[in-house]
């Protein structure tokens, strides 16, 4: 039992990292600020997610793992807030995002 | 009159305290009870415990179902713009669009706004009551954002009060 625990844990543990690397490499990849701003979203939710999710079946049923709920919750409720205000504030502006009107070409990075 | 707002207010604080410390002795209890009282008396002369702050009308029952609903679809849209950013061609569409929410309270206009920014692939720029401007990533993902689930899952958890 606790073997198959600490293997989903580190499953999760993995799985969160992984996201957390495409993240930086789409951070890097992306043409522009609004583009780069959805990799970074990536990071916060899903990476920050799972890795939360890894360590709250190490620590199981103790206030720790209270904790660790604390911090999963602060960071869904302020890092939408953030994004948000930092997105607006670009717009606001004048930062013009690339659009495709309309077709799917891919756009060079 | 917001006697409901402050007593669940108090009660969070409380918990939040307990929770935090884990000692439970009666000096740490009964400083982390005044805290809680005083937090509760500032807010309420600085006038922060109101139907915003501390939304207590909304529908819980949906909003407990909403939650796992929310988790699933982050972790959809994050692994196709996982897909979309380590396959070779970069497939996006970036896109600029704007819809009109159905939410009528700030609580559910929050919400549904927070939910879009949270679910990789979209963020939302400019919020308004019956207007939404977002940032999707890829045109697939624009189209989907008018009279979405989400958008009809959010104008559910806003309970019955409107204002």
């Amino acid at each position: 039992m606790s073997t198959l625990i600490t293997i989903l844990s580190w499953a999760c543990l993995t799985v969160g990292s992984l996201f957390c690397l495409v993240g930086a490499a789409g951070l890097l990849r992306m043409p522009d600020f609004y583009t780069r701003m959805h990799a970074a979203s990536l990071i916060e939710t899903a990476g920050a997610g799972f890795i939360i999710l890894g360590l709250l079946l190490q620590t199981g049923f103790t206030l720790i793992a209270a904790k660790l709920l604390m911090i999963g919750l602060l960071i869904l409720f302020a890092g939408p807030t953030a994004s948000h205000a930092l997105a607006r504030a670009a717009l606001l502006q004048g930062l013009k995002p690339i659009t495709v009107p309309g077709g799917d070409q891919p756009s060079k990075p | 009159m917001k006697s409901i707002p402050t007593a669940s207010l108090l009660f969070i604080l409380i918990a939040f305290w307990l929770l935090l410390s884990g000692m439970y002795t009666p000096f740490l209890v009964s400083a982390g009870v005044l805290s809680a009282v005083a937090i509760i008396l500032l807010c309420r002369r600085m006038a922060l415990v109101d139907d915003e702050s501390h939304p207590v009308q909304m529908a819980w029952g949906a909003v407990f179902s909403y939650w796992p609903w929310l988790v699933k679809e982050i972790v959809k849209s994050a692994w196709d713009v996982a897909i979309r950013i380590i396959s070779p061609g970069l497939p996006i569409s970036p896109t600029l669009v704007e819809f009109a929410p159905t939410q009528k309270t700030a609580t559910g206009l929050v919400t549904h706004a927070n939910s879009i920014t949270l679910t990789p692939g979209t963020i939302s720029v400019e919020v308004e009551s019956g207007r939404f401007l977002v940032h999707a990533l890829t045109v697939e993902g624009a189209a989907g954002l008018a009279n979405s689930e989400m958008d009809r899952r959010c104008t559910k958890l806003e309970g019955s009060k409107t204002c």
